[in-house]
């Protein structure tokens, strides 16, 4: 009997193409819209939480100065010492490894190449810190490190520049006034979410930046790993402690540098681009009932356009809840027909602009079956009026209706 | 059920039947108390000049709509006591329409036009489609299946009207101005198929009509005059083919 009434409906919908088409433009593009930027907003999420993995897992950043929103106060504070890293890798429990770091800017020349770029100070541990690998060659050694020796590990992006398809293992390249030589290759991180290439950096050991570059022995920033297992959160408040004590804050003074737990920044980041989904998603909505409100419209003009039609099926022997059915349905229909399509464009558009963006596709099967199934409800809400008026038309004047 | 009646039990009873519309001062006695027998197998013909109350008589026995007063019995039932949705049913398995403006669905083939009145029986498809069918066969119509009515004469038009409301077998089929849209020639066709089929299928037939030559195919002619009958007599069919 529904499924009788579903072919009707089919039937009804065939019979005016134009009409239908434009009744449910509406839905279509409600839809399509919740669809696209719910895509997008997910694929935002999926590409920031992979980025801030790349970053290092149980990553602890240490820098001087108040952080966010610290003024000028980062360059005021003093600078962080070697010993400030041996303490900590040596009184804190639950570390895996901990890297001093110092970072300039250069221009790299090797041959008739040159490229400027970033170049960070550290020792062998970054590599594990920021859980990098090398495509080949090897990390610095302890003889390096210590004497400040003219290595350098290139990233991907510098390598290209500079040696396009050479393999760069064992040549000299020069930054600035320092010659030095290339003993590894960086795997690929790629982009990071916020549009920065992480491959475009220059690796050398902390002592030959301190001496060749900045001619002192700062250290910047101090990237600390934690051992898997163990409390970011406790190892941050350690960490807190120790380089209160060994900077001298007065108790109640506000510390002159910051340790920054990247997994709370990636939650952070993580729930700021949900809000900004579930927003974009609420206005798509909006638009969903716009929609319903057009399916109504044309429903209406669709009902008075087919008095005569009703007068007729009620003489043959329609009752009013037949009527009332048929439109319902027709409503129900159309409006779920208008999910079925704008769910399609909206995956599309979902795929073409996650593509555009460079974030990965992801498919929310949830989203799809409530647009799909709030667009049937629109039908239902906003269908029911015009069929209510057509179910209580009277036989006789619709009849006689022109 | 009973054994033989004397007389055979009318289709339809109207005693005392009396319509008003609107009331006060603009109230309109559009019938001031009929009566009126229709037994099966009969053709009869309903005149009048407009205003005269024929309309609305025959809409009161289409069920479509209900008397003031008086009593109306469709085989014998009250049909004043029954609600919209009981008059919907028996509409659906006793009556057929045939309007003078045909009232076919527009871009529907006559087959699916047809069919209507099952779809509200719930019959299943196949047998629907066959019964469809068949109902155009009888009225001339087989191989037009799958045209939809702006493919369709007027004359054509009409016939798969009478395919629609004959399709459901039913007691009486109301005839509104059958002709009115049509020329003399298919009005001609069209009174022979109505002929054809109340003398050979035995269906009973009330017509609504202004033109006497109409009426005069007819066995009996009720004549309406400010909402009463101001004749109704047997009437020696006159079938002339041309005018």
């Amino acid at each position: 009997m529904f499924l009788n009434a579903i072919v009707l409906a089919l039937r009804e919908i065939r019979r005016n193409v134009l009409r239908s088409s434009l009744t449910i433009l509406g839905i279509v593009i409600g839809v399509a819209a919740v669809i696209t930027m719910v895509t997008i907003g997910e694929g935002a999420t999926a590409q920031v939480q992979a980025d801030i993995g790349k970053l290092g897992t149980n990553l602890l950043q240490v820098f001087r100065g108040q952080g966010f929103g610290g003024g000028g106060s980062r360059m005021a504070a003093p600078p962080f010492t070697m010993d400030d890293a041996r303490a900590i890798e040596e009184e804190i429990s639950g570390i895996e490894a901990v890297a001093p770091s110092a970072n300039g800017s250069t221009q790299a020349i090797y041959g008739n190449n040159n490229w400027s770029t970033q170049v960070t100070g550290t020792t062998d541990q970054f590599l594990q810190v920021r859980d990098w690998t090398l495509a080949s060659g090897r990390n610095f050694s302890d003889s390096e490190l210590r004497g400040g020796a003219a290595v350098c590990l290139l990233g991907n992006t510098v390598k290209r520049e500079l040696f396009a398809n050479q393999d760069p293992i064992g040549s000299t390249i020069r930054l600035g006034k320092v010659s030095c030589e290339v003993i590894g290759l960086l795997e690929s991180k790629g982009q990071s979410g916020f549009g920065q290439d992480q491959d475009d950096l220059i690796v050398i050991p902390l002592r030959t930046l301190q001496r060749r570059f900045a001619g002192n022995a700062d250290v910047n920033a101090i990237l600390v790993s934690a051992r898997d297992g163990v409390s970011t959160e406790k190892v941050q408040a350690d960490i807190e402690n120790l380089l209160r004590e060994r900077r001298k804050v007065r108790a109640g003074a506000t510390d002159d540098f910051n340790v920054r737990d990247l997994k709370e920044v990636a939650s952070a980041f993580t729930s700021s681009t949900r809000v900004l989904t579930a927003l974009l998603g609420a206005v798509a909505a909006v638009s969903l009932v716009v929609g319903g409100v057009g399916i109504m419209n044309i429903m209406l003009v669709s009902v008075t356009e087919r008095t005569r039609e009703i007068g007729t099926r009620l003489a043959v022997g329609a009752m009013a809840r037949d009527v009332l059915l048929q439109f319902l349905i027709e409503a129900v229909v159309l409006a779920a027909l208008g999910g079925i399509i704008g769910i399609l464009l909206g995956l599309s558009a979902g795929a073409l602009a996650t593509h555009a963006f460079h974030v990965p596709f992801v498919l929310n099967p949830s989203i799809v079956i409530l647009s799909f199934a709030f667009s049937a409800a629109v039908g239902i809400v906003f269908g029911y009026f015009p069929a209510q008026r057509a179910a209580q038309l009277d036989p006789i004047e619709a009849l006689r209706h022109e | 059920m009973t054994g033989m009646p004397a007389t055979p039990q009318p289709i339809i009873e109207l005693s005392q039947v009396t319509k008003i519309y609107g009331h006060g001062e603009g109230e309109v006695r559009a019938l001031r108390g009929i009566d009126l027998r229709i037994f099966p197998g009969e053709f009869v013909a309903v005149m009048g000049p407009s205003g005269g109350g024929k309309s609305t008589c025959m809409n009161i026995l289409g069920c479509l709509d209900t008397p003031t007063g008086g009593t109306y019995k469709f085989l014998g039932v009250p049909v004043a006591e029954l609600d919209a949705d009981q008059r919907a049913l028996l509409r659906r398995n006793y009556l057929g329409f045939v309007f003078q403006g045909f009232n076919l669905l527009s871009r529907t083939s006559a087959l699916e036009n047809v069919e209507l009145p099952l779809v509200y029986r719930h019959i299943p498809v196949e047998e629907r489609r066959a019964r469809a069918r068949k109902a155009l066969q009888e009225v001339g119509l087989a191989g037009r299946e799958s045209h939809v009515p702006s493919e369709l004469s007027g004359g054509q038009q009409q016939r798969v009207a009478i395919a629609r409301a004959i399709v459901s077998q039913p007691k009486v089929l109301f005839a509104d101005e059958p002709t009115g849209n049509l020329d003399t020639v298919t009005s001609v066709e069209i009174m022979k198929l109505l002929t054809f089929l109340n003398e050979e299928r035995g269906i009973t037939i009330a017509m609504v009509t202004h033109e006497p030559d109409i009426a005069a195919w007819t066995r009996r002619i009720v004549r309406f005059r400010d909402g009463a009958i101001e004749s109704d007599e047997v009437n020696q069919p006159v079938r002339t083919e041309t005018h």
